[in-house]
Formats: C-alpha cells, sequence, structure tokens
C-alpha cells in the first residue's frame, strides 16, 4: 500500500465536506423545488387574474339604478289626460314638470325634453297610466314610484358608459348625463342591489336591465334533481356489479374499456344524441329541464361509474375477508362493510361529477335550452320537469351572445352566481368526505 | 424451544373432522396444490408448515372454501366436514363458513366498535333472539378472546384503535362468537410481538377443549408448541403428516428432516 492509495481511495473522504456527487443532487433537488414552486405561483397568478376579473366584470350586474320620487295625480288632471288623444304623452308630461319641479325645489336648473326622460327610464307616461287605471283610489294623494333606469344609466354609475362614448350613441345622449348627474346630486336617482337579477326571469333582447338569472336556476335544480335521481342509484349500482360480482371475463373488460370511452366522448355528441333520441324519437318536450336533466345523465354516469369504483376498489381486501370469514354472504359483506367504506369517494365523485354537469352548456344548445325567453315566469316554470325553461349556463351563453354591453355585463354577473354553486358543492363534497371518512 | 414435553399431550383415537382426499387445486396454470390426502381430527390443534410458496395457506383457504373468491383459482378432489363434501353443489359457501371460521394473517377488525366487531356474525345468522342474549354472546365470545378484561369498559370504543396484539384476540374473537365447529388460522401470529404471540398460543391451546384448530405457522417453536399434528408442506406437496412430536424429533422424509434442521425453506 502506498501513500496514494490511502490518500485517494474510498472511505476516507470526510463527512463534513460534500462531494461532487452530493453536491449534483442536492443541487437537482433544489432546482426541482424552484420548478415545482414557479408552477404552484403561476397557476395561483391565473387564478387570481381569472376572478379578480369575473368580480370585476360581473358585480355591475348586482345593482341596477334606480330614480325614486313622488309623484302626485289629481282627480282633474286624471280626467283631462284620459280625455286627449296621446294619453301616455299627457301623463308624461305631468311627470316632467314635476320632476322639474323637485328639482328646482333643491336648486338645480336642468334643461330636458319627453325624449330625454325616454332615454333615462323609458316609457313613463306608459307606466304611470297602467298605475292609475289599476289604482284609482291612490289619486290625489302623494305617491312613491320607483323607476329602474335604462341599462345605460347603469353603466354611467359604475364607469362603463363616459360622456364621451355618448358622442354619437341615439340610446342616450351626453347631455342626457347632464339630467342625470342633477338627479343624483337631488338624491333622486341612486344605485341599488338589483334583486331581480338573482330572482327574475331572462327578458327580451331590448331590455337588458329586466333581465335575472332565477328562472334559469330553478331550470338547473330541476335538471340536477333528475341527473342526481338517475344517476346515483345506476352509477352505483352498475359500479358494485362490475367490481364486486362480475366475472373477469373479456365481456366485462369491453364494458370496463367502453366506460372508460363514455367519459372522453365530447358533451355536444350527449347533446345531439339527446335530441335524436329523447325529443325526436321520444317525443319529449323541447327546452325541458327532463331532458336536459336526461342528457347530463347520460354523461354524469361514467364519472360517477368510474370514481365509485375507484373507491371500492381503494377498500382493503381484508375487510371482505373478515366479513366473509365470519359467514357473511357476498351481498352482506359489500352493503354492510365495503359500501359503507367507499361512501365518502362515491359521495365525492357523485358531487364532482354533478358540479361538472351544472356547468355543461353544449348539450343543451342542442336540446334547445337557449334563446327562449320566459313568459308567465315565475307560475309556469315552478311548474315542473315537463315545462320550457333554460339553464345556468345555457343562460349565461345567450347572454354573451347579445349584442348589448349590458347584457355582457349580465353574463359575468351569471357566471359569478353559478360559480357559487359549483363552489358550494364542492365544499359539501368536502364536509361529507371528512364526516363520513374512517381511518383504519 | 422444545420445553412443552410433547408426550405428555395425550393423543387419543379421535374423531375425523376434515378429511380431503387427492385435492388439486390450481391457479390458472399453476399446480399449486399437488395430490394432498388428509384427515384433520376433531378437538386438536394441526400446524402446517413449509417453506414460503409451499402452498399450506392455499390449502387452509380451500377448507372453507375462501378460494371462491378467486375467479382464476380451481379445486379438484375431495374435502370432507363431518362425511359431507363441502364441494357438493348443494353445499352454500356462507354455510360453510359459519361452521368453518378463520382468522387472517393480519388483523382485520372492522372500523367499527368493538362491540359491533363480535356481534356481527351472530346477528346476520339470527343467533341472537334479545339484545341481552347478543349481550351475553359477545361477552362469552371475548372472554373465549381472552381479551374480556382489557376491554370490557370500552365496548363502544373502535376495534381499530386497539394494539396489534388486541386487534388479532378480538379477531380471534369474533370468529369464534358465531360458534364454528372448525376454527382455521393463517399466520395469525406473523404481526405480533412475542408477548402477544404468547397470549395467542395460550388461546389456542385452550380453544382445543371446543374446536378443531387449524393453524398455517411459519414459525416451527410455534408448531411444536401449540400443535398435536403437524402436516409438512413442501412445493404443493404435502411431504408429511404425523404426530408433532414425531415429526420434530424423527421425521422420516429427507425433506422434512432438511426444513427442520433450517437446510431447506
Amino acid at each position: 500500500m502506498t501513500d496514494a492509495t490511502l490518500s485517494g481511495g474510498h472511505g476516507r473522504s470526510s463527512l463534513t465536506t460534500t462531494d461532487a456527487n452530493t453536491k449534483r443532487r442536492n443541487a437537482a433537488e433544489k432546482r426541482f423545488r424552484a420548478y415545482g414552486l414557479t408552477a404552484i405561483v403561476i397557476g395561483l397568478f391565473f387564478l387570481v387574474v381569472l376572478f379578480v376579473s369575473i368580480i370585476r366584470s360581473g358585480l355591475p350586474a348586482f345593482t341596477h339604478t334606480v330614480v325614486e320620487m313622488e309623484f302626485t295625480l289629481t282627480q282633474a288632471q286624471y280626467d283631462e289626460a284620459e280625455d286627449q288623444l296621446f294619453k301616455t304623452k299627457a301623463y308624461s308630461n305631468l311627470f316632467i314638470a314635476q320632476l322639474q319641479a323637485q328639482l328646482e325645489e333643491r336648486g338645480m336648473e336642468v334643461e330636458f325634453d319627453e325624449a330625454a326622460i325616454e332615454r333615462l327610464l323609458g316609457k313613463v307616461g306608459g307606466n304611470l297610466r297602467e298605475y292609475y287605471s289599476a289604482n284609482q283610489n291612490r289619486l290625489g294623494e302623494p305617491v312613491q314610484f320607483s323607476l329602474s333606469a335604462s341599462s345605460r344609466v347603469d353603466g354611467y354609475f359604475n364607469g362603463r358608459v363616459t360622456r364621451e362614448a355618448l358622442q354619437d350613441s341615439r340610446f342616450l345622449m351626453a347631455s342626457d348625463l347632464d339630467l342625470v348627474d342633477a338627479l343624483r346630486n337631488a338624491g333622486i336617482i341612486r344605485s341599488e342591489f338589483n334583486w331581480n337579477f338573482i330572482t327574475g326571469a331572462d327578458s327580451g333582447v331590448d331590455n337588458p336591465g329586466g333581465a335575472g338569472i332565477g328562472a334559469s336556476v330553478i331550470g338547473s335544480f330541476f335538471m340536477m334533481l333528475v341527473v342526481l335521481v338517475l344517476s346515483l342509484p345506476i352509477g352505483v349500482a352498475a359500479s358494485i356489479y362490475l367490481e364486486e360480482f362480475a366475472p373477469q371475463n373479456r365481456f366485462t373488460d369491453l364494458i370496463e374499456v367502453n366506460i372508460s370511452n363514455l367519459a372522453a366522448v365530447p358533451s355536444i355528441v350527449f347533446g345531439i344524441l339527446g335530441l335524436a333520441v329523447f325529443i325526436q324519437f321520444m317525443h319529449l318536450p323541447q327546452s325541458a329541464p327532463l331532458v336536459g336533466g336526461l342528457v347530463l345523465t347520460l354523461m354524469t354516469l361514467p364519472t360517477i361509474i368510474i370514481s365509485t369504483r375507484a373507491s371500492l376498489k381503494s377498500v382493503p381486501p381484508s375487510i371482505r375477508d373478515a366479513a366473509l370469514g365470519v359467514g357473511a354472504s357476498k351481498m352482506q359483506a359489500v352493503f354492510h362493510h365495503v359500501l359503507p367504506l367507499a361512501m365518502p369517494g362515491i359521495l365525492t365523485g357523485t358531487i364532482i361529477g354533478l358540479a361538472q354537469a351544472l356547468g355543461e352548456t353544449a348539450p343543451l344548445l342542442l336540446i334547445g335550452m337557449v334563446g327562449f325567453v320566459a313568459r308567465g315566469y315565475p307560475d309556469g316554470f315552478v311548474a315542473g320537469f315537463t315545462e320550457p325553461n333554460s339553464a345556468m349556463p345555457a343562460q349565461i351563453y345567450t347572454w354573451a351572445a347579445r349584442a348589448d354591453a349590458s347584457f355582457y355585463e349580465k353574463a359575468w354577473g351569471g357566471i359569478i352566481i353559478l360559480l357559487v354553486f359549483l363552489l358550494t358543492m364542492n365544499i359539501i363534497a368536502i364536509i361529507l368526505r371528512r364526516r363520513f371518512e374512517r381511518r383504519w | 424451544m422444545y420445553d412443552t414435553p410433547n408426550t405428555e399431550r395425550a393423543v387419543d383415537q379421535k374423531d375425523i373432522k376434515f378429511s380431503a382426499r387427492g385435492v388439486q387445486v390450481y391457479y390458472g396454470d399453476t399446480h399449486a396444490i399437488k395430490d394432498v390426502d388428509v384427515a384433520l381430527e376433531d378437538k386438536t390443534v394441526t400446524a402446517f408448515i413449509g417453506p414460503s410458496g409451499c402452498g399450506k395457506s392455499t390449502f387452509l383457504r380451500c377448507l372453507n372454501r375462501m378460494n371462491d373468491t378467486i375467479d382464476i383459482c380451481r379445486v379438484e378432489g375431495d374435502i370432507l366436514l363431518d362425511g359431507e363434501d363441502i364441494y357438493d353443489r348443494k353445499v352454500d359457501p356462507v354455510q360453510l363458513r359459519a361452521k368453518v371460521g378463520m382468522v387472517f394473517q393480519k388483523p382485520n377488525p372492522f372500523p367499527k366498535s368493538i362491540y359491533d366487531n363480535i356481534a356481527y356474525g351472530p346477528r346476520i345468522h339470527g343467533m341472537a333472539k334479545s339484545k341481552a342474549d347478543l349481550d351475553e354472546i359477545v361477552e362469552r365470545a371475548l372472554r373465549r378472546g381472552a381479551i374480556w378484561d382489557e376491554v370490557k369498559d370500552r365496548l363502544q370504543a373502535s376495534g381499530t384503535g386497539l394494539s396489534g396484539g388486541q386487534q388479532q384476540r378480538l379477531c380471534i374473537a369474533r370468529a369464534v362468537a358465531t360458534e364454528p365447529e372448525v376454527l382455521l388460522m393463517d399466520e395469525p401470529c406473523s404481526a405480533l410481538d412475542p408477548i402477544a404471540t404468547a397470549q395467542v398460543e395460550e388461546l389456542i391451546d385452550e380453544l382445543r377443549t371446543e374446536y378443531s384448530v387449524v393453524i398455517v405457522t411459519h414459525s416451527m417453536q410455534q408448531a411444536a408448541r401449540v400443535s398435536q399434528k403437524t402436516a409438512f408442506f413442501h412445493l404443493g406437496n404435502l411431504v408429511e403428516f404425523g404426530e408433532t412430536g414425531k415429526i420434530f424429533t424423527n421425521p422420516e422424509d429427507p425433506r422434512t428432516e432438511s426444513y427442520i434442521t433450517g437446510r431447506i425453506g
């Protein structure tokens, strides 16, 4: 042994100095951690951007501007207006006179005509006439009127509409904004929470202010009910059979492969299938939540089957052995022991499947759940599964496709509501999983 | 380790509980058990020993048809329990398993309360007419499982919260709760420490007075300690079967001798 071999040999190096190999491994680990962290930061960044833009674009949909003013109509004025040829014009002239008087009372001088009022508040005269012909007893006493301003006034309040942009608009003129400012200073016009957006039904193309998502929430709710009632029992029964009872042969393999394939089929395919089978062949009503629910059931089943089978598989076989060992039948072993243990996974899978179905739009387009404006809401809707209705994502799609910028705002607002529902469902899934989870 | 003198165990001529004739077991194409003939006596502890993969667990699982749950497994030959063929088409494996209880290698209590663990079997077999009956069955089973004193104050606590040794005794108690005639044990002590093992072995010796016990074990000392009869399996064959004392002191087959002396396996 020479000195050279001693000093250069393995196993003689000090633990306090890191060798090249260790250094390289440590560096690789550090690099990997940095990559992972970067990926997470990028993901979070996009999430924040998404939320901020949704909330910023969608929040205005939840407020609307209303003109609140006291209006008095005497019996004499009523009779006189009803005698004229243009009755509603007479009403709006009376309205303008009183509005002008109230503004002057507060020391504000603004010139405006009937056309300006119509641009701001729509057909005021007609509304007033309708009110008084129904409530003649209110003649001669002051009545508090609350009139919705046009969607462009909403836009002016939340900064979407500017004076410059109005230069050549015939819907709202820059001069009208002087009136709006004066009304605002006088405390006659103000912005308030738009309950109609949450509870109301969709409006016509010309009335973005009156559009609400409520009817489509009910439609979505009915569809989810159909999906839950059909897909949970069918899905769980199918997975229990496949996982616990079915023999392993070529036929069951084929079924298994096809279920996985079905989960990957684009949702629009299910839509056209629904159109062909449920509407054209079985003659179920068009645009009905029942049909929507059936189509979404087809779409959700594979998801539920796959997640249920996965959670059945994750129950340790020793539990099955234990049950069989004390003389339980196969079915008793499954229903008394395996299924309760798989329950949290099954529930989570079901809720995630439902959430997916809730946000699905494409199949609904094909069965006619879009482009549909509600009449007679709410009576006609709540009636049930076979009445024509819309669904939340379809409603959002309809709004986004309309020309008026305030509908675009409504679409973002609808997305906020949809996300609230999805988040709620996911939280329920987490809570259920926590509650039912058992450790062994 | 052979401190229990085998000669003290009076081995009378007893009834035959299980008898196997020409049993063949196949897993797909693998021939796992080759032509096994054996007769297991009542109220006797029989130990199956042999190297890993020799088929002793497979043969054990044939005795209560647990192999039925494995699709590719095929059993040929006759296995008679009290003279009745358990693989007869008319035999329901569920009924058979109520008569032939099983304890597994890894303690596998249900993730339920201790009480429910024991009560499950009697409940599904309709053995108790009232709550009081069931309470009595549970207490008797836990006493027989030598775990009553440790758990009597917390019957509603989870069975999975017990220590490994306690869990295994709970599983034994669960198996005896259904009043089986035979108790099969598949390496019941392999996951236990020496103290828990000693407790379980003591328990097995007590159970012998009422049941016929079949135990698969990797530990030859354990086989020598608890059993009266021993069967040695090797590569799917039953090489030698006889009195435990004879197998360990004076084996006939050279393979048995080399396994016992530690040369194969």
